[in-house]
């Protein structure tokens, strides 16, 4: 398993106004790993991982303290540049939300818009992009039929592959099955597995299932406090902390 | 009908709690014909044997339907582990039960070669052991597990000393006791296995408790 720490959080609370949502978080997130955020609704997991890629800042009178590290260097001061950061930390959400545009365009805009020209090298990427998406055998005789057109699952795993497309290092993915039947998570969920080889991944989900499936770490957030981060093999086997133990066996509350 | 996942827990509690109490009666009655060389309280052991079997399926059954329908985490999970665990090693002592109460009917024909005394003492450490594990069980008790444990070595010495002096005292002196002194060896060999599949039993309950694996680790007791 790898140890190299691609993320951190340090001494991290964020406000939304008056509103202390997320309390001393600190957190490493490992490269070449997938790291899971779990927790009851509200207790501030996908504000943590909107913290990682400064998807908090589009939001009024929202606060942050602490510092967010990448490869050791703050990712929030005003010397590092928001889009830069979001090509380098990409996202997945929870709803797919293609453009209503072809396929192909679909994983072609990012590029286009990140000042790629070369046809040529825009097609190879969105060749790849799918193929590493798991994607392309379904699709690849309709790169032009429009993505709405395709199911939740492959729109999703469009998702995936235009995030891919840019070239990130880490994918933040934001319950990224819950609007998914039983056979599409599972495809999403093997290609993370696949994915976690050569990026740092971080997911929320409120599946605990599939937290322990996909998992190297878990860190389990309540009421805005990180309770427990550690081994996910360790948090569903043995958790040390009692309000860890009684969320997962569903007796919290 | 479908339960509340914390009542079926409870229902392979008492399950494990069943098959704990016949398989301590039938210990205790294979002990008392081995003692007494009484042969229908062997048969009476040997036959109802088959009252654990069906209760291991059934514990079984109801293990494998909580981790299908609950997919169980944490202390839920090692708790049914645990107790799946349980029920094949109480099975195991009973079965080794009847191999006593068969040992009982070997030896009821002819006139005991030695009085009883060290086999006695080996029976209580088993009847003890076992009791104590299940009591360990129960009550979620790591310390009683661990006390358990540490009785394994008066059980392996007073077998060893039992073996050694049938065959030294007896079977090498005069080798047509062998068929008397063969069954009392035997007899000790499954007492003694009685008190291992204890140990197991207690292991499992550590782990069950703290999560702390102490099987093949001695040095973590």
């Amino acid at each position: 398993m790898a140890t190299k720490i691609r993320m951190k959080a340090e001494n991290v609370n964020f406000y939304y106004g008056a509103h202390h949502v997320l309390k001393g978080i600190n957190l490493e997130i490992r490269n070449n790993a997938v790291t899971a955020i779990i927790g009851p609704s509200g207790c501030g997991k996908s504000t943590f991982i909107r913290l990682l890629n400064r998807m908090h800042e589009i939001v009024p009178n929202a606060r942050l303290e602490g510092r967010i590290l990448l490869d050791g260097k703050d990712v929030v001061g005003s010397d590092v540049d928001a889009v830069d950061l979001r090509k380098r930390v990409g996202m997945v959400f929870q709803k797919p939300n293609p453009f209503p545009k072809s396929i192909f365009e679909n994983i072609a805009y990012g590029l286009q818009i990140n000042g790629v020209r070369n046809k040529a090298l825009i097609e190879e990427r969105v060749v790849d992009s799918l193929k590493k998406a798991a994607l392309w055998g379904e699709i690849k005789g309709r790169l032009h039929d429009s993505a709405l057109r395709l199911s939740g699952g492959q729109q999703q795993r469009l998702c995936i592959a235009r995030c891919l497309a840019i070239e990130p290092e880490v994918i933040l993915f934001d319950e990224p099955c819950a609007s998914l039947d039983p056979i599409s998570t599972k495809k999403i969920e093997d290609l993370i597995l696949e994915l976690e080889k050569d990026y740092t991944i971080v997911i929320v989900t409120h599946n605990m299932q599939q937290a322990a499936r996909v998992s190297d770490y878990t860190g389990f957030f309540l009421m805005g406090e990180l309770i427990e981060f550690d081994q996910t093999e360790i948090i569903f086997k043995a958790p040390r902390d009692k309000r860890t133990e009684d969320y997962i066996t569903g007796r919290f509350g | 009908m479908s339960k509340h996942f914390h009542e079926e827990l409870q229902d392979l509690n008492d399950g494990i709690l069943k098959m704990g109490t016949l398989v301590e009666e039938l210990i205790d009655q294979a002990v008392t014909a081995l003692k007494n060389r009484d042969v229908a309280m062997a048969r009476l052991v040997i036959e109802r044997d088959s009252q654990i079997d069906d209760l291991e399926l059934v514990i079984d059954e109801l293990c494998l339907d909580l981790v299908a329908r609950h997919q169980p985490m944490a202390v839920d999970l090692r708790f049914i582990m645990t107790g799946m665990r349980l029920n094949g090693e109480l099975e195991r002592v009973a079965d080794l039960a009847v191999d006593v109460a068969e040992r009982v009917l070997e030896i009821a024909d002819a006139p005991l070669l030695k009085p009883l005394v060290e086999t006695p003492r080996l029976a209580l450490v088993a009847q003890r052991m076992v009791k104590t594990a299940i009591d360990s069980f129960i009550t979620r008790d790591s310390a009683l597990a661990r006390s358990v444990i540490l009785m394994d070595s008066e059980a392996d010495k007073l077998k060893d000393s039992i073996q050694n002096e049938l065959i030294y005292d007896y079977i090498v002196k005069d080798g047509a006791v062998a068929p008397r002194a063969v069954p009392l060896i035997l007899a000790a060999r499954h007492l003694e296995r009685v008190c291992d599949h204890a140990t197991y039993i207690a292991e499992d309950v550590i782990y069950m408790v703290k999560a702390e694996v102490v099987k093949h680790h001695p040095e973590r007791l």
